[in-house]
């Protein structure tokens, strides 16, 4: 009975999510107050129906209903109760029903936060966002529903992949989603601004907090995806230039330029038609990535079951949505005129070339993900492109970027400005190379070329981000919860930065062939190789190693890694055994039986691997932190306010993603 | 041309790629088989070369390799030998060859005579392992990865063309387990 009704409820909120935008979109055009007001009562039952829906769904696999095949596929009654919530969205359709939920979550939250909105622009919003939920509701309906009944039941399900059967990766979708499908709020602003032809500074101020919160859920998404693989896939990499992977990183990539570009039309009301063509692109290529993993075309190490059907579904969404979108862009956009000039080393010039980069970056991303379906397309038979493609390229247009992300911290906005703080950050960058040195020459041992550029860059950045801090600290002024986040997002990118590089560096790994009582060193690191005893899960039995690591002879730590074999899928899993320390990751995987006790081993040590992920939780928190700046909670206040436009102070540090300055500017 | 229609330009010439892609998906994997994306069935085989040797299929776990199904009986297998030849050459991924209800002299010979593609070749008599894999007919090839996923499956004679083109592509993820056998030789 449950499913049914949660299979109702989803076709109710299909209906509802058409009201939504009928109304949304036609109420402004008739100039009807009544159906005006009848779009966020609307948008609160469409949320409450795919509550119910999703609701109804893990309901039924925490209690196996095993008469619902997506349930039978994917849970299992020796299943701990954590996964078969986490189950839910463990496979294709529970994920989609998921993201409909998360769509309907972020639809409620702008409903909510925007009564003081001008009424059409809210409910034009309220009104795209509906047809993105049409689109996907339909999509789950009509080619992927979760509760279609299997009869006769199930005795007891598949269970599900054993890949999955993680903390990481049970809340990494949820993540993801959240980010992915909170582009579909810009997009929606940008749709409105459009069919409105209207699109002004106080434009950007609404977007921007919607935009930078979608890119922080993203950040942590695909942070936690890519730690998951380094723990669970037992290769020991964190990033693998995989097309899922890529695809949930070109909407990072052009979200990163959206909230730099989004800064830029707020405080200047310059680029406007370029943070619209942003806005709708970061949504397109969410939407891109999901067919790219939905459809098939694109073979991944985790990708979804190959549907055809699906794959069209999606592509005709595509085509509407996105080719809508655009075409608007096209009619629209050339309405939309800046008129304010800068100079070419004025923050202006600085966050044109951020966006520029971080679109070539995208776009290198992008041809690497769809070089195997152009060229199949056109003929040449399908290409392969790996890490040799992406590393060298990708940092083309990244390198650049990242040095400019700490001179461009320091230009003021229309003029450049940079010489009052030239010496300073020539200061900072003296001391960057003279850190980048110390660790190279002091505590490791040799390099590789890019060693000393990506230790001394992330030293740099990192400096860079306090000096105003710190400025305005000792000159007692306040610091603004957007410069703060600012601060600390661009920290997280230094962080970032530092960690790549070191690891990259600085890692060692070895693949050797122990019998039990044999040793091998990796790096400074002595791996004793104990034997191997049989152990037994809730759903798998294995095998767990047992490996002493001990360093100069001072023991280090005993790790256990494990190789299970999940009864119902029959598949081994690999459980890495990882000491995690500051400054290092000590990794051992076991490998094979080669007979006689004989097990190859993979021993590995990465330097400062978790900063990796860290530095990217650094990031994210930066742009909560710049969300919760006090103008985002007045809007309508300020516009009342019409202050001057402040000069920007002397030395006001306000770049990207989250500039803000203490004069708070334009109007 | 109004520069705002570039993006729609492009993307129109996206979707055209895209449509050719998905319209090309299905006949990827002519047949598609229910245990794609699936584990595969596990078996316990008699090796072609030494009858006492039991192969289990755990023990090929950890690297990639390509199942395929094949007698001397039947006509296309003896069409695909020089591309299941150049493959080993190749070296890649190894072939490994399960002889489906056949004659273990007439194997021997045919093995000998035209050269032996595959690392290691087991023997189905009854043919109860090419039931539980889903095989309708010989030849028939199964990409399977190191974690003993079918992730792909060939229905005819195999060609230099899909092997490059379906196959290697999908197989040339890195893997844990492919460097480890290749340390473990070293």
């Amino acid at each position: 009975m449950l499913p049914e009704i949660g299979h109702f409820a989803l076709i109710l909120a299909l209906l509802l999510a058409g009201l939504q935008s009928f109304f949304g979109l036609t109420g402004p055009v008739l100039a009807r107050e009544r159906w005006l007001a009848a779009v966020r009562p609307a948008v609160a039952m469409q949320f409450a129906m795919v509550s119910t829906a999703l609701g109804c769904l893990i309901y039924s696999f925490v209690n196996l209903d095993f008469s619902v095949l997506y349930i039978a596929d994917n849970a299992n009654s020796a299943l701990p109760i954590v996964y078969r919530i986490a189950a839910t969205w463990g496979a294709h359709e529970g994920s989609l029903l998921l993201w409909t939920w998360i769509l309907s979550c972020w639809t409620l939250a702008v409903a909510l936060a925007s009564r003081q909105l001008p009424a059409t622009f809210a409910a034009r919003v309220l009104g795209v966002l509906g047809l993105v939920s049409i689109g996907f509701m339909l999509f789950t309906l009509a080619t992927s529903n979760p509760f279609a009944r299997l009869s006769p039941a199930a005795p007891d399900g598949r269970d599900l992949n054993p890949l999955l059967q993680d903390p990481a990766l049970a809340i990494h979708p949820p993540m993801l989603y959240f980010g992915y499908v909170g582009f579909s709020v810009a997009f929606a602003f940008a749709c409105a601004a459009m069919i409105e032809g209207r699109l002004d500074q106080a434009w950007a101020r609404w977007t921007r907090p919607w935009t930078t919160v979608a890119w922080s859920f993203l950040s942590v998404g695909i942070a936690l995806g890519s730690w998951w693989a380094y723990y669970e896939l037992g290769w020991g990499g964190y990033w693998f230039w995989d097309p899922v992977e890529n695809a949930s990183f070109m909407p990072w990539l052009v979200g990163t330029a959206l909230i730099h570009s989004l800064a830029v039309t707020e405080k200047r009301g310059l680029f406007k038609s370029w943070t619209l063509l942003l806005a709708i692109l970061a949504f397109s290529l969410s939407l891109l990535g999901t067919f790219l993993v939905r459809s098939g075309v694109l073979v991944s190490v985790h990708s979804f079951a190959a549907d055809p059907a699906r794959g069209m579904f999606i592509l005709t969404f595509l085509v509407v949505m996105i080719g809508g979108a655009l075409a608007l862009y096209a009619w629209r956009a050339p309405l939309l005129k800046s008129t304010a000039g800068f100079e070419l080393t004025s923050r202006e010039a600085f966050l044109l070339f951020n966006n520029i980069l971080l679109v070539v970056a995208a776009a290198v991303v992008f041809a690497g993900t769809l070089a195997p379906l152009i060229s199949d397309a056109v003929g040449l038979g399908i290409l392969s492109v790996g890490t040799q493609y992406f590393n060298p390229t990708f940092l083309l247009p990244v390198l650049p970027l990242l040095i400019l992300c700490a001179i461009g911290m320091h230009a003021s906005w229309k003029r450049g400005r940079i010489s009052q703080r030239r010496r300073i950050l020539l200061t900072a960058l003296s001391v960057a190379a003279l850190i980048a040195a110390v660790v190279i020459l002091g505590f490791y041992s040799g390099a590789r070329i890019l060693t000393p550029v990506g230790l001394t860059i992330g030293v740099w950045i990192v400096l860079s981000s306090l000096i105003d801090p710190i400025d305005r600290w000792r000159r007692k002024l306040t610091i603004s919860r957007a410069v703060a986040g600012m601060t600390v997002a661009h920290i997280g990118v230094g962080v970032f930065v530092l960690a790549i590089t070191m690891v990259e560096s600085y890692t060692r790994e070895r693949d050797v062939a122990l019998a039990p009582g044999q040793g091998a060193l990796v790096g400074e690191y002595q791996y004793r190789f104990d034997g191997v005893t049989p152990i037994e899960g809730p759903n798998y039995d294995g095998l767990r190693g047992t490996v002493t690591i001990s360093r100069a002879g001072d023991l280090i730590t005993v790790l256990h890694p494990e190789k299970r074999q999940y009864w119902i899928q029959k598949s081994v899993m690999t459980e890495a055994g990882i000491k995690m320390q500051w400054s290092r990751n000590v990794f051992v995987a076991l490998g094979e039986d080669l007979g006689a006790g004989r097990w190859s081993i993979r021993g590995q040590v990465r330097p400062w691997v978790n900063f990796v992920w860290f530095g990217a939780f650094i990031m994210a928190l930066g742009g909560i932190v710049a969300t919760t700046d006090r103008r985002y909670r007045r809007v309508l206040a300020r516009e009342a306010e019409a202050e001057p436009v402040g000069a920007p102070l002397a030395g006001v540090v306000l770049v990207g993603t989250l500039a803000t300055p203490a004069s708070r500017g334009s109007g | 041309m109004n520069r705002f229609l570039t993006p729609a330009v492009l993307f129109t010439l996206l979707v055209v790629v895209l449509v050719v892609a998905v319209r090309r998906a299905p006949e990827k994997s002519t047949i598609q088989s229910v245990l794609i994306g699936k584990a595969a069935p596990t078996f316990a085989l008699a090796e072609l070369t030494r009858p006492d040797h039991v192969v289990d299929s755990k023990s090929l776990l950890g690297r990639w390799y390509a199942f395929n199904v094949w007698g001397t009986w039947c006509v296309e297998c003896r069409v695909e030998h020089e591309a299941l030849l150049a493959i080993k050459r190749d070296g890649r991924v190894p072939l490994i060859g399960m002889d489906w209800k056949d004659e273990d002299a007439a194997a021997t010979q045919w093995l000998s005579e035209l050269g032996n593609p595959y690392a290691t070749v087991v023997v189905d008599r009854n043919g109860r392992v090419a039931l539980d894999w889903g095989v309708y007919g010989a030849p028939e090839t199964f990409l399977v990865s190191p974690l003993g996923i079918i992730v792909y499956k060939h229905v005819g004679a195999m060609t230099a063309g899909v092997w490059q083109q379906q196959f290697l592509t999908r197989a040339s993820a890195p893997t844990l387990t492919q460097d480890l056998a290749a340390g473990a030789r070293k």
